[in-house]
């Protein structure tokens, strides 16, 4: 059982994909959390500082704690995915183009690849993983676009739930025009949309009522 | 990516204190050992793509002054604390109200996850995307000052008609940049020497021989406000942006107007234009050419050519300057036309 999720990127390299994340998530709830007062105790820049030194980076994701030992470089889209072993997040172009690394961040939808790790310290985080209720009913989200078949390939799809999601809490989901401009940040190369913009319309309305 | 040191100063002091420490003031910032990041949406991007190399960066979100993420508005001046998202901003009542083309150049940007995330000073000192400058194998004065400019001959339609020289013709992307330049807004700066305010006119520098000096910040300055001015006519003010697909896309050609009226005389016009310069673009000479006039279709024509009448087409963006043109006379008409 690895100790720390994970160092550099070799931890994950080692493990079969499902003993890794079962083992993360034993080791998140094991570990104790770094504190963020300890953070702020830091000594002053003095220039001596080493550049490739891993840095202890903690947050919440999906309702657990999670101390990753991270090179500053990693986005936090890679920490999710190749550090904490949640794959649903998908990576498209990298470069904050495409949408499909989605999550939220304390509530808000953002790009995961063009967010530090580091810069995450102490955030709340969801991903697609994090929707579905303990007995594993779905999000209305998720169900709607099942319903509406408001997807091809899928892989946009993670992508396009969690920004429905901070779409609808945001209040932008008024009409399908409004739909469409919020969501424009979403790409599907299957060309989905009007089938994601009724799940969202599906969604929005449940949410509503309930 | 190049590996780098990330710290988290406390308050703008220490940022500054830091940063100073760090960069040799000869740098650019863009250059220097040490940058700040806020929303990362730029920077993070050049980073992966090895364009930006800091050794060292200063992430300002954890930066104590609650004035750096609130809008005030009084005395006929909204004032945008630096680090207020772009989405916040955009989704203000206020700001809508008083100054829709405020609004309007926000809420027409990048995309709502991205507008979430990014910050307004970091907004205003995005770098271009001219696809030779994002990749590094091309020379690029920009880049690698005296390396030579591939976009010149090469495929260059999302580039630059105005504002441009033998050096770089980079098209200056961001929107809300146009509505701050035309509606003469400061920028609050604190650096090594203290505080001082900056016109934003003078913020960013044309690329003449030196297209890789493209502020007139030093690496030490942090912007901590923008402030701009309002009046009873900002009302009458709009945001008109043309680009090959409906959303999340830069501009081809962009307009941003404010128009104080006289009945249909106008008493003075305020005009930039975005996706056609080489920085933020006021267009003084059409704004000459409105002054006194009764806006009509034809009034608008000459003041949209008066706009373009220095404009240098390349080989591939020869298009912007009737979509320019066209593009700011349907704002001006759309402007006059607000009921407001
Ligand atoms: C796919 C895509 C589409 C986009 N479309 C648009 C669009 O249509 N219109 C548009 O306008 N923009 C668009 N953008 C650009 C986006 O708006 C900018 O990347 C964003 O606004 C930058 O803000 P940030 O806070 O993330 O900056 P960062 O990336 O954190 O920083 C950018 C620069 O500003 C400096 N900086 C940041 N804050 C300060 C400060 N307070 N003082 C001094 N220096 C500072 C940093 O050192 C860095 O050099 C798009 C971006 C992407 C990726
Ligand atoms: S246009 Fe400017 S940024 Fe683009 S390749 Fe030429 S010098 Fe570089
Ligand atoms: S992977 Fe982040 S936007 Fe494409
Ligand atoms: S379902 Fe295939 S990319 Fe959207």
């Amino acid at each position: 059982m690895p100790k720390v999720i994970s160092t550099g990127t070799s931890t994950v390299s080692k493990l079969s994909r499902r003993s890794f994340m079962s083992g993360s998530v034993l080791a998140a709830a094991t570990m104790p959390i770094i504190t963020r007062s300890a953070k702020a105790e830091e000594p002053p820049s003095d220039g001596q500082d080493n550049a490739r030194a891993l840095a202890a980076v903690s947050m919440r994701v999906n309702r657990q704690s999670y101390n990753f030992a991270l090179d500053n470089r990693t986005s936090l889209l890679d920490a999710l995915r190749d550090h904490a072993g949640l794959t649903g997040t998908k990576k498209g172009c990298d470069h904050g183009q495409c949408g499909a690394c989605t999550v939220l961040v304390d509530g808000r939808r953002v790009l995961s690849c063009l967010s530090f790790a580091v810069m995450n310290e102490g955030r709340d985080v969801t991903t697609i993983e994090g929707l579905a209720a303990a007995d594993g009913s779905l999000h209305p989200m998720q169900q709607a676009f099942i319903d509406n078949d408001a997807f091809q390939c899928g892989y946009c799809t993670p992508g396009q739930i969690m920004s429905a999601i901070g779409c609808v809490n945001e209040g932008h989901a008024g009409s399908e025009d409004d739909i469409r401009e919020y969501m424009s940040g979403n790409l599907c190369r299957c060309a989905a949309y009007p089938n994601i913009v009724a799940a969202i319309v599906q969604a929005r309305d449940e949410t509503r009522r309930s | 990516m190049r590996p780098f040191v990330y710290e988290r100063p406390a308050d703008v002091s220490a940022a500054v204190a830091v940063a100073s420490r760090f960069a040799d003031q000869q740098d650019q910032p863009t250059k220097a050992d040490v940058q700040f990041i806020a929303g990362a949406t730029n920077l993070a991007d050049y980073m992966k793509l090895g364009v930006a190399k800091p050794k060292r960066l200063l992430d300002l979100n954890a930066l104590r002054e609650p004035t750096l993420r609130q809008i005030k508005i009084g005395d006929g001046i909204i004032r945008f604390g630096a680090l207020v998202r772009m989405g916040e901003a955009a989704d203000n009542d206020d700001v809508r109200r008083i100054c829709p083309l405020l609004s309007e150049s926000l809420k027409l940007a990048a995309s709502g996850q991205i507008r979430n995330m990014a910050s307004l000073a970091g907004n205003v000192l995005q770098r271009t995307r001219c696809e030779y400058f994002r990749e590094t194998s091309w020379p690029c004065n920009k880049r690698d000052p005296g390396s030579g400019c591939a976009a010149m001959e090469g495929f260059n339609r999302q580039h630059a008609v105005l504002g441009t020289s033998d050096g770089c013709i980079a098209t200056y992307h961001g929107d809300f940049a146009q509505a701050l330049i035309a509606l003469d807004a400061t920028v609050e700066i604190e650096g090594k020497r203290g505080a001082r305010r900056m016109e934003f006119a003078k913020l960013h520098r044309l690329p003449g021989d030196t297209p890789d000096i493209e502020t007139n910040l030093a690496p030490d300055d942090v912007i901590v406000a923008i402030e701009v001015p309002f009046a009873a006519w900002s009302r009458r003010s709009h945001y008109l942006k043309i680009r090959d697909r409906e959303s999340y896309a830069f501009a081809l050609a962009s307009a941003a107007v404010a128009l104080d009226l006289d009945g249909n005389m106008i008493r003075h016009a305020r005009i930039a234009l975005g996706g056609v310069a080489t920085v933020p673009w006021r267009a003084k000479a059409a704004e000459e050419a409105l002054q006194g006039k009764t806006l009509d279709q034809e009034v608008a024509e000459t003041a949209a050519d008066a706009a373009f009448a220095e404009a240098q087409p390349r080989r591939y963006n020869a298009f912007k300057i009737p979509l320019g043109k066209r593009t700011l006379v349907r704002a001006l008409l759309e402007t006059r036309d607000m009921k407001v």
